[in-house]
């Protein structure tokens, strides 16, 4: 066999078998999509595979008609975006100032940081905390606990430490105060990494469920991951149930949970191609400083 | 009197430079003022709340008000059977975990950086990355709808290939697989960028210089492209390694259920389930304690591990 011929084959071999991985990661969503437009009894049989049968869109009518899911989603947009804005302005608060050789109590406040990475008092404290400071049911309850990652920290002194020390001196000599040069020098330098930080904090917030279960026992502040995460543990009775075998008409109907999922995957897959470098150099930056 | 006067210039020097010090500073002392606030209160506070770990701690009495009882419910832990299942649970999970879901980035990136396609490697890892963004509670969904056994997309394949359906849900053997099966479709896309980083900086003329040996393309992936992953590859294992008694609490929580607890529980969902659902929270603080600091042993150890064998480490 000639090595061209081998080449070929090897290159055919390889995309099938990264095709077909993909496959293995895209096709339990067109499943979701295909369940969602499919009818009950279609889905309980266990016809629904890759594409809908008995097409119907009943499920997305219900959903779109549900107050409280489309409350859920605004709430969680607006938590989301109050998180990520509130995330960055401390983070960059934090960040600058110990960039700073000569601030006295710099190399302190460093390890003080650093130790939360390492240490912390566990969920229990945490919930004591909170319920101290009467927050449970409250929107800040998810939006203060995690202010400053001190991982995203790092990423961004790193960066900021890498920014030409000209630029900022020739700033301060013209007689420019540090805010200053912050605002006008060090942060329009910055922004690929500020945008890649104000992701992360996003996703983090906007996927984060587990704050939302110790916390939120408010239906109007439901997050939507908790509001969903009740649909999901509905489903896992459903599950249990049926091997004692007891009716299931009065669940919830799979496609509506289909629909559901769906209607909380698309915001975050309309999103990411487009902020998708941002992330990968995210991991990189992460993996530069270790 | 020159004695005096030098001590007094010397003061009003100090003075003077503290005063320099501060109105040059004052301003990212301001800055760094909220955050610090931030840190003592969440972050410290909850540290300071670990004390309960040594109380007989009560919601009325407080953290401060609750009488010390020393390491009694250390003992009562210690003796507790959840609690050695959850931590068997956790190490199994994490272990089986690193079994099946390390190596598939590793092939994967392999096998993408061979693809010489552009358009084609583009497509693919902006796909291949995407379940890194779904939430454990959204992969729950997708999951109980998969592998239902009932309705399961799964069993009805298994079915219609002549096969017994599987309860993935809810026989715990089989739940290991749906699992693993989770950890495998979220993670194993991400975790090549960091390969596909290290073999960015491979030296082009070495694959040349095979090429020129005549050899083949297998034997270039073994010779020149593993070996160029490899520091990465023993970075992440160790340093994974470390990670063994850390465990996050969604993914167990959400994908587990009852049926399955045997399996499913782990310290996290444990430390979760006595502390806010049956309100022992002196119990749950001493289980979280003990993760916490077995954990930053395994942490460390691993890091000065890797640091040893490599030269690199996460400090």
């Amino acid at each position: 066999m000639s090595s061209r011929t081998s080449n070929r084959i090897f290159d055919i071999v390889n995309i099938t078998f990264v095709s077909l991985f993909v496959l293995f990661c895209l096709l339990p969503f067109v499943h979701m999509i295909a369940v969602s437009l499919s009818s009950n009894r279609a889905i309980t049989s266990g016809e629904v595979t890759l594409l809908p049968v008995e097409l119907n869109w009943g499920a997305y009518t219900q959903v779109f008609s549900d107050h409280s899911m489309l409350t859920s989603l605004g709430f969680t947009i607006m938590l989301t975006l109050a998180t990520t804005l509130l995330c960055m302005l401390f983070t960059i608060a934090a960040a600058y100032p110990l960039t700073k050789g000569k601030l006295k109590g710099r190399k302190f406040f460093m390890y003080l940081i650093v130790i939360t990475m390492f240490f912390s008092g566990g969920i229990i404290p945490e919930y004591l905390l909170i319920r101290d400071l009467h927050m449970l049911n409250s929107v800040w309850a998810l939006i203060l606990p995690g202010l400053v990652s001190p991982f995203n920290l790092i990423i961004l002194i790193t960066f900021f430490k890498n920014i030409p020390p000209s630029l900022e001196e020739s700033a301060e000599i013209d007689g420019s105060s540090y805010l200053h040069t912050l605002m006008k020098i060090v942060l329009p330098l910055s922004l690929p990494v500020m945008a890649t930080l104000a992701l992360f904090y996003a996703v983090g917030r906007w996927n984060g469920f587990q704050d939302a279960l110790m916390y939120i026992t408010d239906p109007q502040i439901y997050p939507l991951q908790l509001k969903l995460f009740q649909m999901v543990q509905n489903n896992m009775v459903t599950e249990l149930t049926q091997m004692e075998g007891a009716n299931r008409t009065a669940l919830t109907p799979e496609a509506l949970k289909a629909a559901t999922v769906v209607f909380a995957t698309v915001p975050i897959l309309c999103v990411y191609p487009w902020l998708q470098k941002y992330f990968v150099s995210g991991v990189m930056l992460g993996a530069v400083k270790g | 009197m020159t004695l005096t006067k030098a001590t007094h210039a010397s003061k009003s020097g100090d003075f003077g430079k503290r005063k320099a010090y501060i109105k040059r500073y004052w301003q990212l002392y301001a800055l760094l003022s909220l955050p610090l606030i931030y840190f003592l209160i969440f972050r410290y506070g909850p540290m300071y709340g670990v004390q309960i770990a040594f109380k007989d701690f009560n919601l009325f009495q407080g953290i401060n008000g609750s009488e010390w009882i020393g390491l009694e419910a250390f003992r009562e832990v210690f003796a507790m059977n959840d609690f050695y299942i959850t931590l068997r649970n956790t190490f199994m999970l994490n272990f089986l975990d690193l079994l099946v879901s390390f190596p598939a980035p590793i092939i994967l990136a392999i096998m993408l950086y061979e693809i010489r396609n552009a358009w084609f490697k583009k497509i693919s890892q902006t796909l291949l990355y995407i379940p890194h963004f779904i939430s454990w509670v959204i992969i729950g969904g997708i999951v109980y709808q998969l592998f239902g056994t009932q309705s399961g997309m799964v069993n009805a394949i298994l079915q219609g290939l002549g096969m017994d359906p599987l309860p993935f849900l809810t026989d715990k053997n089989s739940w290991l697989i749906t699992y693993l099966f989770t950890g495998v479709w979220q993670s194993a896309g991400w975790g090549t960028i960091l390969y596909l980083a290290a073999l960015t900086g491979v030296n082009k003329e070495l694959f040349e210089a095979a090429d020129v040996d005549g050899a083949s393309r297998m034997k270039k992936i073994w010779h020149i492209t593993l070996p160029s992953i490899k520091p990465t590859i023993i970075t992440l294992l160790i340093l994974n390694l470390g990670k063994m008694v850390s465990i996050g609490f969604d993914r167990p929580y959400i994908i587990g259920n009852t049926a399955v607890r045997e399996y499913s529980d782990v310290l996290s969902t444990f430390v979760y389930r006595i502390g806010l659902e049956s309100g022992q929270y002196t119990l749950a603080t001493v289980v979280g304690l003990f993760q916490a600091v077995v954990g930053l042993v395994f942490i460390l150890g691993s890091n000065y591990i890797s640091k040893k064998v490599t030269g690199d480490g996460i400090m």
